[in-house]
C-alpha cells in the first residue's frame, strides 16, 4: 500500500504561543511537498510538532500516517512507524559514536531478535556514506560532534537512507550547504524517492528545489498554509520574492508568535 | 594482634616493621610517621568533612600466599586479570604482594618491576631518593599514616631511553576485611623513556562489619623527555573506603596522562595531582566517575605549573545516582615564572536523581601574566534535545538515555590501554549505572 500521510487542523503552541493555526496538508507516497515561506511563519514548528518535540504542544487536529494516529505516538514511536525528520540542529552526542547510534536505531526498527548482522550494517553505512562522498572516519566519529554544519547536514541525510522512513521532513536541510554539499544532498534524496514514500520539504529558498524537483508547493504565513500551487510557485516565489502574496492576500506582518 | 588496630603511633608502626624484618632505616622511618600520625590532622577536602568517616582502623598484618605462576593465584583474583595478561604483571593480595612477572627482555633492559617491600632491600639508594617526596609524610594524618603502614606496594624503574610496549599492569586485591591495605606505587621513568602502567584496585569482602582503608599512593616521576601513562580503575566493596594520592613530579619535556576510573562503591577521597616542574612539561589527566547509594566523594585535580611552556589538561566526568554526593576540585595553580604557560580545566557532572549531589569547584591559581588558563564546569540533568534526537530515530527513551550516559563517560573509557581492561570497566560501569 502506498504511503498516506494526512495532517488535519492541526495546531500547536510552544510555552502557551500559537504558532501554528490550522493546518491541512495531505502527502501520498511518491509525492514531493515543499513549504517555503519567510522566516518566523511557522515551518519548523511544523515539522517539531510532527516529530513530537517535548517543546510543542498540539492543541487541536489529527495527523496519520497510513491510518495511524501519528499524535497518540512518542517521539520513538513516530520514527518507528516511518516518520523522519531532518533536523535543522542535530544534536551533538559525545561519546556515542555515529555507527553505533545508527546501529542501535535500525535495530530499534526491526525489533528483538531481527536484529541487523554488524557486517552487513557496516557494509551497508559505507556504501550510504560513499553515495554522500563521506569521509569513513565519521563512522567512529561521536554523533555529529565537531561536525561543520555540511557535516552535519550530510549525516541527517545517512540516517535517512539506512532508516528507510515512510514520510520524510527535510527542516532547512540546505541552509548553511555549500553548492557541491547542495548537490549531494539532492542526489541523496533523490535516490530515496519512490512511490512508497512522501516528501515534506521545508526551504526559505528555491535553490533546494532546483535540484528536488517538487510536486506541490505550498507558502506558510502567520502559521498557516496561504497558499499553494505547483513548482511554478516556488519558481515564482524565487524571483519576486514573498511581497506579492503577502499583497495579494492582504498580510502586513507574515510571522507568527514573535514577541 | 587479632583486632584491628584503633589507635597506633610510634611503636604500632615500628613493632610491624620489625615484624617484618626490614631494613632499620625503614623501621625509623616508620617510626617517625607514627610519631607524625598521632599528632597530625585529618586532611580538609572542600565541603566533605571526613570527621564521620571510619579511618581509624588500620586492619592486621595478613600477608597472601605468595605465587610463582598466575596460574596458582586464586580464582577470584586471575578472574579479575584482563585475559591478555601475557605482559608484565604484579599481584598484591591483602597485605603483600603475592606474584610479579616480568619478561627476560625487559629485565635485561634493566626495567625492574617488584614489591616496594622488596625494593626497599635491592634498591634503597633509588628508593629512598624518590619516595614519599612528591607525596611527603607530614602532609596529614592520613600520608602519615600512609608512611607508617604501607604494605605489598609496587615499584617499577624504566631506565633510560626504554621504551615499553605492553602496558605494565598491577592488581591490588582484598578479601579480609581486616587486613592492612595500603599499597605504594612508585613509578621511575628515566629520560626519554616511556612506559604504560595500569592499576586496578578491587575487593571481595562479602558480609562484613569491618571498614577496611584502603589508604593508597602513587608516586610517578618522570625524568626529562619521559613519557608515562598511569591508568586506574578502582571498584571496591562499599564496606571499604577508597583514599588515593597521585602524585606526578615532571621534569623538562615529560609527560604524563592520567587516565582514571574512580568507580569505588563506597566513601572515596582521591587527590591527582601533576607538579609540572621541567619546562615544556605536559600532563593530562582524565577522570570519571560513578556515585550511587549514599557514596560520599571528593575528587580532585590538580595542576601545579613552574616550568615555561608547560600544559596542563585536566578533565573530570562524574555521574551521580540515587543519593550520592560528589564534590569535584579542580585546582590549576600557574607559578611566578612558568611563563607561556596553559593550564585548562573542566568538570561535568551528570545528575540522575533529585536527591544525589554533585559540586564542581573549579580554581585557578595565577602568579604570572604571560599564561593561558580557562576552565568549565557543568552539572546537569540529561539533555532533554539529545534525548529527543536519538529518539526521533527510532530509539526508546531508555536506551536514549542510556546511550547518553555511557556516552558521557566514553571520552575516558575509550583512553584506557588495555583492551580487557575496557572490557571489564564496561562492565564494571553497567553494574554501577544499571
Amino acid at each position: 500500500m502506498s504511503t498516506q500521510f494526512e495532517i488535519r487542523g492541526l495546531k500547536s503552541s510552544i510555552e502557551g504561543k500559537e504558532i501554528l493555526k490550522g493546518i491541512d496538508l495531505k502527502i501520498q507516497g511518491g509525492e514531493v511537498h515543499a513549504i517555503m515561506g519567510p522566516n518566523g511563519t511557522g515551518k519548523s514548528t511544523l515539522a517539531s510538532a510532527l516529530m513530537g518535540h517535548p517543546k510543542y504542544e498540539v492543541t487541536e487536529g489529527e495527523v496519520t500516517l497510513n491510518g495511524e494516529d501519528v499524535l497518540e505516538m512518542g517521539v520513538d514511536e513516530r520514527a518507528r512507524a516511518g516518520l523522519f525528520l531532518a533536523m535543522q540542529y542535530p544534536s551533538e552526542i559525545t561519546g556515542v559514536t555515529n555507527s553505533d547510534f545508527l546501529r542501535t536505531a535500525i535495530n530499534a526498527r526491526r525489533g528483538e531478535g531481527n536484529e541487523i548482522s554488524l557486517i552487513k550494517f557496516i557494509r551497508q553505512m559505507e556504501g550510504k556514506m560513499k553515495e554522500l562522498e563521506m569521509n569513513p572516519e565519521f563512522m567512529h566519529r561521536y554523533l555529529n560532534e565537531g561536525f561543520s554544519g555540511g557535516e552535519k547536514k550530510r549525516n541527517e541525510i545517512l540516517q535517512m537512507m539506512l532508516l528507510e522512513p515512510k514520510l520524510v521532513i527535510l527542516d532547512e536541510i540546505d541552509s548553511g550547504l555549500d553548492i557541491d554539499a547542495l548537490r549531494i544532498v539532492a542526489e541523496g534524496v533523490n535516490a530515496m524517492r519512490n512511490e512508497d514514500r512522501g516528501f515534506l520539504i521545508i526551504t526559505h529558498y528555491q535553490r533546494l528545489l532546483n535540484y528536488v524537483k517538487p510536486d506541490h508547493v505550498h507558502v506558510m504565513m502567520q502559521g498557516r498554509i496561504v497558499k499553494s500551487g505547483g513548482p511554478e510557485l516556488a519558481e515564482r516565489l524565487e524571483a519576486d520574492g514573498y511581497d506579492w502574496v503577502k499583497e495579494e492576500l492582504g498580510i502586513v506582518d507574515e510571522t507568527v508568535g514573535q514577541a | 594482634m587479632s583486632t584491628p588496630t584503633t589507635s597506633f603511633g610510634r611503636e604500632a608502626a615500628a613493632a610491624i616493621a620489625r615484624s617484618k624484618n626490614e631494613p632499620a632505616w625503614l623501621v625509623a622511618w616508620r617510626e617517625e610517621a607514627g610519631d607524625l600520625a598521632v599528632r597530625l590532622e585529618l586532611p580538609r577536602p572542600e565541603k566533605m568533612p571526613l570527621t564521620r568517616w571510619t579511618l581509624d582502623q588500620y586492619g592486621t598484618h595478613r600477608p597472601g600466599q605468595q605465587v610463582s605462576s598466575v596460574s596458582d593465584l586464586p580464582a577470584v583474583i586471575t578472574a579479575l586479570l584482563p585475559e591478555q595478561h601475557t605482559g608484565a604483571l604484579i599481584v598484591q593480595h591483602n597485605s603483600s604482594v603475592v606474584y610479579t612477572g616480568l619478561s627476560d627482555e625487559l629485565k635485561a633492559q634493566g626495567v625492574v618491576l617488584t614489591s616496594m617491600e622488596e625494593a626497599v632491600r635491592t634498591h634503597e639508594e633509588l628508593l629512598r631518593k624518590h619516595f614519599m617526596t612528591a607525596y611527603a609524610r607530614d602532609e596529614h594524618k592520613l600520608s602519615a599514616v600512609h608512611a607508617a603502614l604501607w604494605n605489598g606496594g609496587v615499584f617499577l624503574y624504566v631506565p633510560r631511553n626504554v621504551e615499553i610496549e605492553q602496558p605494565i599492569q598491577a592488581l591490588l586485591f582484598v578479601d579480609d576485611a581486616e587486613a592492612t591495605f595500603m599499597p605504594h606505587i612508585l613509578v621511575i621513568a628515566e629520560s626519554n623513556s616511556s612506559v604504560s602502567f595500569v592499576e586496578q584496585v578491587a575487593s571481595s569482602l562479602g558480609e562484613t562489619s569491618a571498614t577496611l582503608l584502603h589508604n593508597s599512593a602513587v608516586e610517578v616521576f618522570a625524568k626529562a623527555g619521559a613519557t608515562v601513562r598511569y591508568a586506574a580503575v578502582h571498584h571496591m566493596d562499599a564496606s571499604a573506603i577508597d583514599i588515593a594520592y597521585r602524585r606526578a613530579v615532571l621534569d623538562n619535556d615529560s609527560r604524563i596522562e592520567w587516565i582514571v576510573g574512580d568507580l569505588h562503591n563506597g566513601n572515596t577521597l582521591t587527590d591527582t595531582k601533576s607538579l609540572l616542574k621541567g619546562h615544556g612539561s605536559t600532563s593530562d589527566s582524565k577522570i570519571i566517575s560513578v556515585g550511587t547509594k549514599n557514596q560520599r566523594m571528593s575528587l580532585t585535580t590538580q595542576a601545579v605549573h613552574i616550568g615555561r611552556s608547560s600544559e596542563s589538561d585536566m578533565v573530570t566526568r562524574a555521574v551521580m545516582k540515587e543519593e550520592a554526593t560528589a564534590i569535584i576540585n579542580g585546582i590549576t595553580k600557574i607559578e611566578k615564572g612558568a611563563t607561556k604557560a596553559n593550564g585548562q580545566q573542566t568538570e561535568k557532572v551528570l545528575m540522575l536523581s533529585p536527591k544525589a549531589r554533585g559540586d564542581a569547584n573549579p580554581i585557578l591559581l595565577i602568579d604570572e601574566d604571560d599564561v593561558k588558563a580557562g576552565h568549565a564546569a557543568s552539572v546537569g540533568q540529561v539533555n532533554a534535545e539529545q534525548v529527543y534526537y536519538l529518539m526521533s530515530r527510532g530509539v526508546s527513551r531508555q536506551d536514549a538515555e542510556r546511550l547518553i550516559i555511557h556516552g558521557f563517560l566514553d571520552p575516558v573509557v575509550s583512553e584506557i590501554p588495555l583492551e580487557g581492561l575496557r572490557e571489564q570497566l564496561h562492565r564494571i560501569l553497567e553494574r554501577k549505572l544499571g
